[in-house]
């Protein structure tokens, strides 16, 4: 899959339609590459983290560190199973998979307190104190009858935001 | 009074002022109690993020659009072949001769007057006037363009700023054929730098670096005291501080609008039937730009005088920026962008992400409360 050409062959999509379990149509996948070929303005076959940064609607988001530890170097193959988790198609295990992934940096299928509690820090910055997210966050376990000891694996996740509508779809646009 | 409000814009000028664009319609409804689950699910902002990564309206203002190709069956195919051996062997020849000529003179003439007529200044300036707009027809003469003017031609009066939508620097040579404007502009490198330098500033042109903020107060500075002389040139700014493709305009910066006259609006509207007239200053030189012109069958464009605009009792210079915009983006059917040109050259402003954290922080504590 060269990078400097801007057409996929039929097995290139192909490819990359498996790898990312079908959650694109052949044409989205087109776009997006369109979309990669664009932001990797270096042309090095990866965005580099300064790239995504370029996009000043990614910037300001409070999360773009983080997502960046997940982007970080991906090649096309892999940006477009990362955008996947946004797909109409994917299944809402799927997603709430991919959250998951976005608390578990360190990748270890365990989600800590204190990694609830870093993107807490990420989301709301200096308009709560310390204390302040350490008390929501107990306040919420508690309810639920976890403690701050207590880490949440992905089933656990599954059980608690299975039965919530997530809304977490973005369109990717044919031209 | 006065000089109160004028220290304040000369640190605001340039500054990007998005913040006070943003709305807080991102704000949850009415405040329910917190769940755990409330606190894990950050799809909102994960949306956002990935929407953002697909498809962004910032990056879309400066997208150049490939030309069509139109050469695609078997008696087209001929014709766009004649049509490339007449552009590239006759007409650019052609243009380079012509533009090579209008140079020779313009030189023959101008040299002569700005040194030698140094003691009839209002002499002096009237020929160098006379002379860049003859230079510049000469360049619009070179791309063949055909630019359609509508409206009364500007003047030259005290106390009246243009502002017009940016495409390229053509767009400066374009409404300079027809005025000599005094135009403020981002120092250039190169021949471009030279020409800036030496012949532009006499008809009272105004340079500036966007990275250097000292710059930025020099310009505010000077561009008070040319709006106020009688017999300066109208003063032309290019609000949006940036090249923008001609589909949309991003935010206009507020110092045209603050100070204190009329604003008349200029909207140029590029026809991409030939030629796309956008100048992507970053993957193209201005050279290059102009080659690209001077191969294409002709440049076509329509400019639009509006009428002048005051700022209303009680409006920002802001709100005042936005009115201008609107009328502008209706008048050259361009989509408008919240977005800050700078940000091609600039990491966008913490605060933009502060707000969100503060909304959403707003919204986590209001929860907790509900007990």
């Amino acid at each position: 899959m060269g990078n400097t050409s801007s057409m996929l062959t039929q097995y290139d999509i192909e490819e990359v339609q498996e790898h990312c379990n079908h959650a694109f149509s052949q044409q989205e996948i087109v776009s997006l590459y369109h979309r990669f070929c664009q932001l990797d303005r270096s042309g090095g076959g990866f965005i580099s983290a300064d790239e995504f940064l370029s996009v000043p609607e990614f910037a300001v988001n409070p999360l773009s560190q983080r997502l960046l530890r997940m982007l970080d170097g991906l090649n096309f193959k892999e940006f477009v199973a990362f955008l996947s988790a946004f797909s109409s198609r994917t299944t809402l295990q799927q997603k709430i998979e991919f959250i998951f992934r976005v608390y578990d940096l360190d990748g270890n299928g365990k989600v800590s307190c204190n990694d609830v509690l870093s993107v807490l820090r990420d989301l709301t910055g200096s308009f709560m104190s310390e204390q302040q997210r350490q008390k929501v966050l107990n306040h919420v376990l508690e309810e639920v009858g976890y403690t701050k000891d207590s880490s949440l694996v992905l089933s656990d996740f599954i059980k608690i935001l299975g039965n919530s509508d997530l809304k977490m779809e973005v369109e990717v646009p044919i031209d | 009074m006065v000089e109160l409000r004028s220290s304040s814009s000369e640190m605001d000028l340039d500054r990007p002022n998005i913040e006070e664009y943003l709305t807080t319609d991102s704000i949850q409804e009415s405040p329910k109690k917190l769940h755990l689950r409330d606190l894990l699910d950050i799809s909102p902002t994960l949306t956002e993020a990935t929407g953002a990564i697909v498809d962004d309206s910032f990056t879309r203002c400066f997208k150049s659009n490939p030309p069509e190709p139109w050469n695609w069956n078997v008696y087209l195919f001929p014709l766009w072949c004649l049509g490339v051996i007449i552009r590239y062997g006759i007409l650019f020849p052609l243009r380079v001769a012509i533009l090579t000529a209008g140079w020779l003179v313009f030189f023959a003439a101008f040299i002569p007057v700005h040194f030698l007529l140094t003691a009839h200044n209002k002499w002096r300036r009237k020929i160098e006037r006379k002379l860049v707009e003859m230079i510049c027809s000469v360049f619009v003469a070179s791309w063949t363009g055909v630019v359609k003017y509508h409206g009364p031609r500007p003047s030259m009066r005290p106390q009246q700023v243009f502002v017009a939508n940016h495409t390229s620097m053509i767009d400066f040579i374009i409404l300079e054929q027809m005025t000599a404007f005094a135009v403020i502009m981002q120092k250039h490198p190169g021949w471009v730098g030279f020409i800036q330098k030496t012949i532009l500033e006499g008809v009272g042109c105004i340079w500036f670096n966007r990275t250097e903020s000292k710059d930025r107060e020099v310009v505010a500075r000077k561009l008070r005291e040319h709006i106020h002389g009688a017999d300066n040139n109208p003063l032309l700014i290019f609000p949006e501080g940036t090249c923008v493709n001609n589909h949309y305009t991003v935010m206009f910066k507020k110092g045209a609008f603050e100070l204190g006259c009329a604003v008349c609006p200029v909207a140029i509207k590029y026809n991409k039937i030939f030629v796309d007239a956008f100048w992507n200053s970053k993957k193209q030189s201005f050279t290059m730009h102009l080659f690209h012109l001077m191969t294409s069958w002709a440049v076509v464009c329509d400019v639009w005088y509006l009428e002048p605009q005051y700022i209303r009792p009680g409006e920002t210079p802001i709100e005042f920026a936005e009115r201008v915009r609107d009328m502008i983006s209706v008048r050259a059917g361009l989509k408008k962008v919240p977005w800050d040109g700078y940000l091609k050259y600039f990491r966008p402003s913490p605060k933009l992400t502060e707000r969100k954290q503060q909304i959403f922080a707003e919204s986590v504590l209001q929860r907790l409360e509900e007990k």
